[in-house]
């Protein structure tokens, strides 16, 4: 066995007090094909962000050919052959393919960038990823998803790493271009170049790498060479036992045969390559999850239904009406209502500098309004029956409301949506970066509210939420639900399984 | 299997083709219309008024090709017309000392923008907008009444055809050597503009700090994340910025052979440059572009306005017209965004 050539000793990294590595040892080697496996916010990310020099530790060291190393940035890291492709890809859209290929580091002549020289490289590098059909001199937006993967792939191969991370690096990519990386990758390991590989793709994992390292709750569990264990052991390393969330009874499931007409129903949903035909439905009372790994179209979904996605194509009926709204304004004032508590709260769920009562009443000035003005008793009324609803901690309505903590932040989000009465609510990823407590409470609060005849959709990236909260689940993978899960067979073995689309039984 | 050169070269820069086109079609149209119109005083005359809002609009277009506004371009081109009222006059190694001081005080209070931008994080926008009025208050202590004493030989020569040039320096027989004949009828402020274009704007675009900038207003992300020199390259944009702009008040102090700390002309050239910027194709987003395209913008500008002297239109219906014409250009970036599948990318 040859000696490590990235070793980490007992690297830790918190975010906010939130614990994303812990104490991690690990080590991958020279002429290797390293794969990490673990589930959403196992630390897989932080892991290699750190090697790439885009954070730093917050204790621990890292040795690099065993020297300890600390990187300030990506540069540094770059420059001492540790190459990262990232998921959100490190191209930039207008300048051209070649520019890209040798962004940093260009040929020149006389001091200046020579640009003949720029474009053979580039059509070197191409030709080894088996891309002659890319124009070295097409601006990269110019470029679909695969293709730009591909010129990710080229540009990493130019800079000669020693350690080459792949985070996702496949995930675009055509089954063509998916084995020329595959033969890449066998040429790279003979010549004695570390590669770290992640994919949620198991396959693929199987496929390729020759070790495997199992992550879990920002710690390292275990690494073992391929072949040693099954799939089913892998993916029980993945889930490991941890503190149960306390859930809300559920409702005994209504058998599918006694099931009235949904209110929301989906069918062939499909947009851009990101959906591909999703097919589901959901009842007034029920609440639906939407499973699967990050990425797989369940944020596309919910924007689809929301009004924000234009040219969405395939039928949806929402409480007999044909047809997704037109804007989020049109979702939230028709005749069924829809509100969607979104992503990323800090940019689309609030306005931070503002109030928080401004914020609470965003969606519904119309209904507190007389004639053209905000009737301001009825505004005060609104705001704090929100506060109460949702027991926002609060010192006063008229704090900013960044002035509040995350758990309370989203609270308002949901109060906020709450005020316009919805008919239909979707929910993505509410209870991220939030703290347990909050996180029940809205746990019972969603039932509370299914309980009251709402239909909920809910995307969770955690699979216990799902578990616990939804009535059912439909999994997505590559833009389709590939798999629907109720009663004994929601379990989190069953959707990681099928998240990962794999058959656990057949293993 | 790839495109032909000129096809691509076509769909990358529409929005510089069109504005070259536009420039080639209005200032021909000018020209039929012009009683002495193709005549080499017509375009002396039409050079020496373009020249240095040209510039400024250059130095304006290094900034917003890295995604922010510089609101001190036409400050900093007053200040350093005032400095060079003062500085160029006497002997010759005088005047070059004073042009040399003007050019070098203009990039040093770009290079300030600069490092007021990267190191004080302050939005570009307001940055510059207090560093403009520091600009004008500077201006106002060098030159508090308008005036000045630039050498006049200088003046002749720089203002008029290659021809005056030669003959004021008594220079290729006076100006009529067989070898200077093609070119004597050209502008001399047209071949300055592009003179510096040539040996300033084309190196810096070709170098890795260049490639920097436009990669900033593309993605800022991912510039980072590649590893490209993010600061060095902002803080180059604004010292750019800051040269070009001094060129302009240069050019415009040679021009007027004085100095004048006029709040509202710093403002009205400002304002100019980033009209002249958007007409030449360049994106208020940043990363599409370029300094010759701003070139062209200003050309059109001053064309526009040409036009108001040979036609009979009322001269207080021009900013009206002028507005209009902007609006009517600047639209066509807009088409972009009906394309747009996610509409929350509109507001990222």
């Amino acid at each position: 066995m040859s000696s490590p050539i990235v070793e980490y000793r007992g690297i830790s990294k918190y975010f906010a007090g939130v614990r994303a590595l812990e104490n991690v040892d690990f080590s991958c080697r020279a002429g290797s094909i390293h794969g990490v496996l673990g589930e959403n916010g196992a630390g897989k990310s932080t892991l290699i962000k750190i090697m790439a020099g885009v954070l730093r530790p917050d204790a621990g060291e890292m040795l690099l050919e065993g020297r300890p190393v600390s990187f300030s940035e990506p540069q540094s890291a770059a420059a001492a052959g540790i190459v990262c492709m990232f998921q959100e890809l490190s191209l930039v859209p207008d300048l051209s393919v070649a520019d890209n290929i040798s962004i940093a580091r260009p040929p020149r002549r006389f001091g200046l960038i020579d640009r003949r020289a720029q474009v053979a490289r580039a059509e070197a590098l191409l030709a080894r990823v088996r891309c002659e059909d890319i124009d070295p001199n097409a601006l990269v937006r110019e470029l679909s998803l695969s293709r730009r993967q591909m010129v990710e792939i080229a540009k990493a191969l130019g800079r000669d790493p020693k350690v080459l991370i792949l985070d996702e690096a496949t995930s675009a990519l055509t089954a063509r271009d998916v084995q020329t990386v595959y033969d890449l990758l066998g040429e790279l390991k003979a010549q004695g170049v570390a590669s770290l590989f992640i994919s949620h793709r198991m396959h693929e994992v199987d496929q390729l790498c020759d070790t495997l390292s199992v992550f879990r709750n920002g710690r390292h569990i275990e690494t073992f060479a391929k072949g040693d264990k099954s799939e089913r052991d892998i993916v029980r390393l993945m889930i490991g036992r941890d503190v149960e969330a306390q859930f809300p009874p559920k409702p005994a499931p209504v058998p599918a045969a006694e099931r009235g007409a949904p209110l929301l129903s989906v069918e062939g949903l499909a947009w851009q390559n990101r959906l591909n035909g999703i097919d589901l439905s959901v009842q007034a009372g029920e609440i639906v999850g939407l499973g699967g790994l990050d990425g797989q179209g369940q944020k596309e979904l919910l924007l689809a239904l929301f009004g924000v996605l234009r040219d969405v194509e395939g039928k949806v009926v929402i409480d007999g009406q044909k047809g997704v709204p037109r804007s989020p304004a049109a979702a939230r004032s028709g005749r069924t209502r829809i509100a969607l508590v979104p992503e990323d709260r800090k940019t689309e769920g609030l306005m931070l500098g503002m109030s928080i009562g401004d914020n609470l009443l965003a969606s519904s000035f119309s209904r507190i309004s007389r004639g053209p003005f905000l009737d301001p008793a009825l505004a005060r009324q609104s705001i704090d029956d929100g506060i109460e609803r949702l027991k926002i901690k609060a010192g006063s309505a008229a704090d900013p409301v960044m002035t509040l903590s995350g758990g309370n932040q989203q609270k308002v989000v949901i109060a906020k949506w709450l005020m316009i009465d919805p008919d239909i609510i979707l929910l993505n990823d509410p209870t991220r970066g939030i703290d347990v407590g909050t996180k029940q409470e809205i746990y019972r609060l969603m039932r509370e509210l299914a309980n009251a005849g709402k239909a909920i959709l809910f995307y969770s990236s955690d699979y216990a939420e799902l578990i616990g909260c939804c009535d059912r689940v439909s999994v997505l993978y590559g833009g389709r639900v590939v798999s629907e899960k109720e009663g004994d067979q929601l379990t989190e073995e069953g959707l990681i399984a099928a998240s990962l689309n794999i058959d656990v039984e057949a293993a | 299997m790839h495109q032909p050169a000129w096809k691509r070269w076509l769909q990358q820069n529409l929005g510089f083709a069109s504005a070259l086109l536009l420039l080639a079609a209005i200032y021909l149209l000018y020209n039929m219309l012009h009683p002495r119109g193709f005549s080499s005083a017509v375009a002396v005359q039409n050079a020496n008024e373009t020249a240095a809002i040209a510039f400024v609009a250059m130095a304006q277009t290094i900034p917003v090709l890295a995604g922010g506004l510089d609101l001190s371009v036409g400050a900093v081109m007053t200040l350093t017309s005032c400095i060079a009222s003062v500085l160029v006059n006497g002997s010759p190694a005088e005047i070059v000392f004073g042009m040399i001081a003007t050019l070098l005080s203009g990039t040093a209070f770009g290079l300030a923008n600069g490092l007021i931008v990267v190191y004080g994080r302050i939005q570009p926008i307001i940055a510059t907008l207090a560093t403009g009025a520091i600009a004008i208050g500077l201006a106002l202590l060098v030159r508090p009444k308008p005036g000045g004493d630039v050498d006049g030989d200088l003046g002749w020569a720089l203002t008029n055809s290659v021809w005056d040039f030669a003959d004021t320096y008594g220079l290729a027989d006076g100006g009529d050597a067989w070898w200077l004949r093609p070119f004597a009828d050209i502008p001399v402020p047209l071949i300055i503009v592009l003179l510096v274009t040539a040996l300033v704007w084309v190196p810096f675009r070709r170098s890795v700090t260049g490639r920097t900038v436009y990669a900033i207003g593309s993605a800022e992300g991912a510039a980072f994340m590649s590893g490209l020199p993010i600061a060095r390259a902002k803080i180059a944009a604004f010292t750019l910025g800051g040269f070009f702009a001094a060129c302009g008040g240069l050019y415009l102090a040679i021009q007027t052979s004085s100095g004048n700390a006029d709040l509202q002309q710093a403002g009205a050239y400002t304002l100019n440059s980033i009209a002249a910027v958007v007409l030449g194709g360049t994106s208020l987003l940043g990363g599409v572009g370029g300094a010759v395209a701003s070139l062209v913008g200003a050309a059109i500008l001053r064309v526009i306005s040409f036009y108001f002297r040979i036609l009979d239109i009322d001269p207080l219906l021009q900013p009206l017209i002028e507005g209009l014409v902007l609006l009517v250009a600047v639209s066509f970036g807009a088409i972009r965004t009906l394309r747009v599948k996610n509409k929350l990318d509109l507001f990222r």
